[in-house]
């Protein structure tokens, strides 16, 4: 049954591996070329004395300044968010759906093999090759992208891509292999209740997106207990305040008068009036008419306290983990239950 | 031991009934015709011999066990289910790599000598064979596993006269070789008349009747008697036998009868009927209990 298994997906093996071949030429080779520049940058060796912050701004500078390293960055983590897509619509759904549509399980399910050890073999070779391609990529992309995260992350309009902000947080370490495994049963699963590739496919994919959206938004905050920090909200921290259109008011983390918390997800951060309450701006005279520096000092007035809610950067490997078990228990509980619509299928 | 068992089975999809109230003793050691017409259920009688599907009332067992209930049941039947269904993108050599790899009982010779006899090439892929090529695979690797009892689920029906023919002689040369039971299925007569030793008739539904196909030429009789319809003979019922159809033409009756005729009624022709006969009288009477206007059709015949 595994000759038969391999026979059917080796094609899709070869492909997958020459194109990771050829990503981890192009990560590999250019890897080094960027540790050389952190190594350089003199952050290695920044401690409590000196300032590492502007350090890692200088690097941070250095290498957008090269449009590759970005590109390769943004290009990685984009691969790894889209993969788990790919392994479920294109080597999961089609695994049963094709032998159903071909006629063909009329032949393998009468040979010495239980439906349910054809499942198991099936989902095996095919969910190790999705892990593997999940894992070997994503080794390459820590390691490459290694000295941005070490840097506090890739700079954005808002803060920074550390590598445990959403985005980041799958496209590194052990998630990755997780996420594959688990899309790529859910397109097992998908393609034995629908039993038509492409609607199959087309499913899957949705699903597949709709997960990674949902999960980091509604449960992957809940995994760890994120840790409290809180400080008065003083004049130097209202510099970058943010404003919403209903006149919520976030005020930015690791500035001067802020708290410094390089490399944390930030689960939450609210602005908090004495009496424990979320300060809305109201519609004040003093705001609309007068200076900024007047508008601040207002604010500043209020003795607003900010209460970040956050996971420190240690907490990395720890959520990586965690996250990685439960998406794999899931993935195997999805494969499970797709093995049990097979035994059953078309009976 | 009876190769398959079946009692009082039946399979339901969703409000129709495609197998109704099957009662079946298939003796080991046969070779035994499935045949009715398109639709009689005859793919769900042989889907429900190999464990593709489960009965929705009776039971079914089938050499001693329950359909594809474990590994040791599924060795010792062998399937060529409809269509004969092969992998398009794997060559014959592959197909015989993958009857090798999921059997315990792999017969590797076997395999090899009826692919060389039929002269295929190895190398060829199984979409691009020709049917009745396919057909011939599908069979080398069902035999090659040594089942116990081979099913064949109409194999010959997309076949062109030639294919037809070259597939039945290599399956009875097969057959003759080996001491395995089959159960093939046809809608045709002819194709299974001339393998097979034991027969069933299925039609909307219902077994019509069952038995070795000797005892089923003995037991029938084909009697013609003078004057058509309005006559003595379009009513009459010689004693001690069933009447299975009656045909009024202008000039005479025919009846096929089971049952001792006595010989020497002078009224009736005696002959013995071929065995196409005997299966189109049962089909002929399954249909005209089907229809309301059972009657009037046998008026107009």
């Amino acid at each position: 049954m595994s000759w038969l298994t391999w026979r059917q997906f080796r094609i899709q093996a070869l492909v997958a591996g020459i194109v990771l071949a050829a990503l981890a030429i192009i990560y590999c080779y250019t890897g080094p070329q960027l540790r050389h520049l952190y190594n350089s940058s003199g952050l290695t060796g920044c401690g409590r004395h000196s300032d590492c912050q502007s350090l890692a701004v200088t690097f941070m500078n250095n290498v957008k300044a090269d449009g590759v390293y970005a590109a390769l960055f943004f290009a990685g983590a984009l691969i790894l968010i889209v993969l788990p897509a790919i392994m479920g619509a294109f080597w999961g759904a089609p695994l049963v759906t094709r032998e159903l549509e071909t006629g063909t399980y009329r032949l393998a399910w009468n040979q010495d093999v239980t439906r349910t050890r054809w499942m198991a073999i099936k989902l095996g070779i095919v969910g190790l090759g999705a892990a593997a391609l999940a894992g070997l990529f994503s080794l390459i992309f820590t390691w490459w992208a290694g000295p941005i995260d070490y840097a506090g992350g890739f700079p954005n309009n808002l803060g920074y891509f550390t590598r445990l902000s959403p985005l980041m947080f799958v496209a590194r370490g052990l998630a990755p292999v997780g996420y594959a495994l688990l899309a790529f049963a859910v397109g097992v699963i998908i393609g034995v209740m629908i039993r038509r590739t492409v609607p199959a496919m087309a499913i899957t994919i949705a699903v597949v997106v709709a997960f990674q959206f949902l999960w980091p938004t509604f449960v992957r905050p809940h995994l760890l207990t994120p840790d409290r920090a809180s400080a008065p909200v003083t004049l130097l921290g209202l510099n970058d305040m943010i404003v919403s259109h209903t006149g919520v008011v976030t005020v930015p983390i690791n500035q001067p008068g802020t708290p410094q918390l390089s490399g944390a997800w930030v689960v939450s951060n609210t602005s908090l009036t004495p009496s424990g309450h979320a300060f809305v701006l109201p519609q004040t005279s003093i705001c609309a008419a007068g200076s900024i520096t007047q508008c601040d000092a207002w604010i500043a007035g209020h003795h607003l306290t900010q209460v970040v809610r956050y996971l420190p950067a240690s907490d990395f490997w720890p959520l990586q983990w965690y996250e990685t078990s439960v998406l794999l228990i899931l993935a195997v509980g999805v494969g499970g239950a797709a093995t049990w619509r097979v035994r059953r299928l078309l009976t | 031991m009876e190769t398959i068992e079946a009692r009082s089975l039946g399979r339901q999809y969703g409000q129709r009934w495609a197998l109704t109230d099957c009662t079946l003793d298939v003796p080991a050691g046969t070779v035994t015709g499935l045949v009715g017409p398109n639709g009689a259920g005859k793919t769900t009688l042989l889907n429900l011999v190999t464990g593709m599907l489960k009965p929705t009332t009776g039971s079914i067992r089938v050499l001693g066990g329950t359909p594809a209930s474990g590994r040791d049941q599924l060795r010792k039947v062998g399937y060529v289910a409809q269509e004969t269904p092969v992998y398009a993108g794997l060559s014959v050599a592959d197909h015989l790599k993958m009857g090798q790899h999921m059997n315990a009982r792999w017969d590797a010779g076997l395999a090899a000598g009826r692919i060389a006899q039929l002269g295929l090439d190895p190398r060829q892929k199984a979409g691009r064979l020709s049917g009745g090529q396919r057909a011939q695979l599908a069979l080398t690797l069902a035999v090659a596993r040594r089942p116990e009892l081979l099913i064949l689920d109409e194999p010959v029906a997309s076949l062109d006269p030639l294919a037809r023919r070259e597939f039945l002689a290599s399956l009875a040369e097969t057959v003759a070789a080996s001491d395995m039971s089959v159960v093939m299925s046809s809608h045709l007569v002819s194709d299974l008349e001339r393998v097979c030793d034991y027969l069933i008739v299925l039609v909307a539904s219902r077994v019509q009747v069952a038995g070795p196909v000797d005892d089923l030429l003995a037991a029938h009789r084909l009697l013609t008697g003078a004057g058509g319809a309005g006559s003595d003979h379009a009513e009459a019922v010689p004693a001690g036998c069933e009447v299975i159809t009656r045909t009024r033409t202008p000039g005479q009756t025919t009846l096929l009868v089971r049952g001792d005729v006595p010989g020497s009624d002078p009224a009736w022709a005696v002959t013995r009927p071929g065995l196409e006969d005997i299966v189109l009288a049962y089909m002929g009477r399954a249909d005209n209990r089907a229809g309301d206007g059972a009657v009037a059709l046998e008026g107009i015949r």
